[in-house]
């Protein structure tokens, strides 16, 4: 089946197939960038990347629970000063869009990684507005509503690059928040970043996450992202990036007809590994063929038909 | 579909049963964990130490009842904390994680340095004897720190087994890389497996190299997730949890720059190995 089939502009970002990588999933390097094009990824969305750099969390970090991973990284990253090297190495060889994913603690820190990651050739920014176990940032800029449209509008200021916003499911209500970041000049959205989560072992009945309390991912959050999706398509007019559980072709349709025009895989990684990108992308071309729809565009929110 | 079953992911909390120093440094610490028994040479898990850190630790045996034995270095605060572990106390075990070692027959040259000599003493374990003679050369700082030797002794005979130590306390006074050079040129092996210090290893890869030796190896690099996901053992395209910790010569020539150079910090930027 023809690329153009898959192909899509988003937000002015041209997707030669609806994946893209999540943030915080591998992407350090150039290399795994390639990896994960080279998989099928039609866009990788980097780690999360501040100001200063940071050691994250100490392990344990990942736990697997039944339907899921609850993860407590505590964002890792090497700092923007350092990453801006990468995401200009990574620009001379790599053939799909690079999304930098940036937070800060400030409007004014979101504006100046924004510019820092632009300037160093990022196609795209998602602003991390969601990260949902480390304090100050991530959800705590994203839950409040005058904040979250101060920094987007401040991002905006600064940079002619698409700004999607990724948002949390941990608020009262997510379409409300997709509508101030609408309004505040975001191009896109992504939704969503994990569920509050944490483990507790009973032998010996402690929290097992070395940050005691961290973030669920995988198919246990899948139909709380869809109707976050659902949610979101009914209120606001931007495109939306689904995420959450996303492993096989039917999650990938399933979002697009909630709403979602493209979607972000991440826990699938692990039991799949990067190729992960092209069996769902090719799932996704034989259901859209044998629906008879002309393109995958022709699926985006279907679902809100009644 | 994954060779990574759910269930082995899966955190297990099981009791200390045995805990025994091998040297001033390393102790073998052994318990029972049944999805760890198939475990394969050069494969690792992962040991939680409730309240304190979770590491990656190579597997030194793995019998079918399930007994798995680890060797601990001391080296930093996880490590510590496990040295006065006693027996009864519970920690938490995820894994095996990671390829194997290839079990070879003919000629090997099997190189281990400090603990690295653990995955490789369940490699020698594994391997036909009948069809395979393996010559061992132990490096260490000094006597006490040689590992394992007795065990080693089982497995092959006197002539085989070398060993050096910085301080000459034990076999020639030199690295364990000294004498391969000679040995390369003496006689042709089949496969050397190595394991140890990574200068060491980039060392007996660039030998290996040289004289046209196939070669693999068990790497380190900092692991948090164990599952391919966090990047934070990326070398390469390669995940050092997922993609190995066993590097064949083909993969290590793609990670040249890196191998016995540099890898990522906690903060994910290069520092040197």
């Amino acid at each position: 089946m023809s690329q153009d089939y898959l192909g899509m502009n988003l937000a002015g970002l041209k997707l030669a197939n609806p994946t893209m990588l999540a943030s915080g999933i591998l992407g350090y390097s150039t290399e795994t960038f390639e990896s994960i094009s080279e998989g099928g990824a039609g866009a990788i969305v980097t780690k999360s990347v501040g100001l200063k750099p940071r050691s994250g969390y100490v392990n344990p970090t990942v736990v697997q629970v039944s339907c899921g991973l609850v993860n407590a990284m505590g964002l890792p990253n090497p700092g923007m000063d350092e990453f801006a090297h990468e995401i200009r190495r990574a620009k001379t060889v790599l053939k799909v869009p690079l999304i930098a994913s940036v937070y800060g603690y400030s409007e004014d820190e979101y504006a100046l990684l924004a510019e820092k990651a632009v300037n160093a050739g990022a196609d795209a920014l998602e602003l991390n507005v969601s990260c949902p176990h480390v304090k100050q940032t991530g959800s705590e800029i994203g839950q409040s509503p005058e904040i979250l449209a101060a920094v987007v509008k401040k991002a905006k200021a600064v940079v002619d690059k698409p700004v999607i916003v990724k948002l949390s499911p941990n608020v009262t209500s997510i379409a409300d928040l997709g509508e101030v970041a609408a309004r505040a000049g975001a191009d896109a959205l992504t939704a969503i970043n994990t569920v509050k989560a944490m483990v507790i072992d009973a032998e010996t009945g402690m929290p097992i996450l070395g940050n005691r309390v961290g973030g669920l991912s995988g198919p246990a959050v899948k139909p709380v992202a869809l109707r976050c999706v659902y949610d979101l398509f009914e209120q606001v007019k931007i495109p939306i990036i689904g995420c959450g559980g996303v492993a096989s072709w039917r999650d990938a349709v399933e979002f697009l007809l909630a709403g979602a025009s493209a979607v972000q895989i991440g826990t699938a990684i692990a039991a799949e590994g990067p190729k992960v990108f092209s069996t769902i992308t090719r799932g996704l071309s034989v259901y859209l063929r044998k629906k008879g729809f002309k393109d995958v565009n022709g699926i985006v929110g279907l679902s809100h038909r009644r | 579909m994954s060779a990574y079953h759910t269930a082995d992911n899966r955190l297990r909390i099981t009791p200390i049963l045995v805990a025994e120093a091998e040297s001033p440094t390393v102790k073998t610490l052994m318990f029972r964990d049944k999805h760890c028994a198939g475990a394969r040479p050069g494969q690792f898990l992962m040991l939680w130490i409730p309240g304190v850190d979770e590491i990656p630790l190579s597997i030194l045996n793995a019998e079918q009842d399930g007994m798995i034995a680890v060797a601990v270095k001391k080296i930093g605060q996880a490590t510590k904390k496990l040295h006065g572990t006693k027996v009864g106390e519970l920690i938490g075990v995820r894994g095996p994680f990671g390829n194997s070692f290839t079990i070879r027959d003919g000629r090997l040259l099997i190189v281990g340095g400090g603990t690295g000599i653990a995955p490789l003493l369940f490699l020698a374990k594994k391997l036909n004897l009948k069809q395979a003679r393996p010559l061992f050369v132990l490096g260490a700082k000094s006597e006490e720190e040689l590992l394992f030797l007795d065990r080693l002794r089982r497995l092959c005979s006197a002539g085989d087994l070398m060993t050096t130590t910085e301080d000459g306390s034990h076999g020639m006074k030199c690295l364990a890389t000294e004498p391969l050079e000679g040995l390369m040129a003496k006689e042709r092996f089949d496969m050397i497996y190595a394991c140890g210090p990574e200068q060491m290893l980039r060392k007996v890869f660039d030998l290996a190299e040289k004289h046209g030796i196939s070669m693999q190896t068990s790497l380190e690099r900092i692991m948090r997730c164990a599952v391919g996901l966090c990047g934070s053992c990326v070398m390469g395209r390669y995940r050092v949890c997922r993609d190995g910790p066993v590097f064949t010569v083909e993969m290590l020539r793609e990670v040249k720059d890196e191998f016995g150079v540099s890898k990522r910090d906690f903060d994910g930027r290069r520092i040197s190995v």
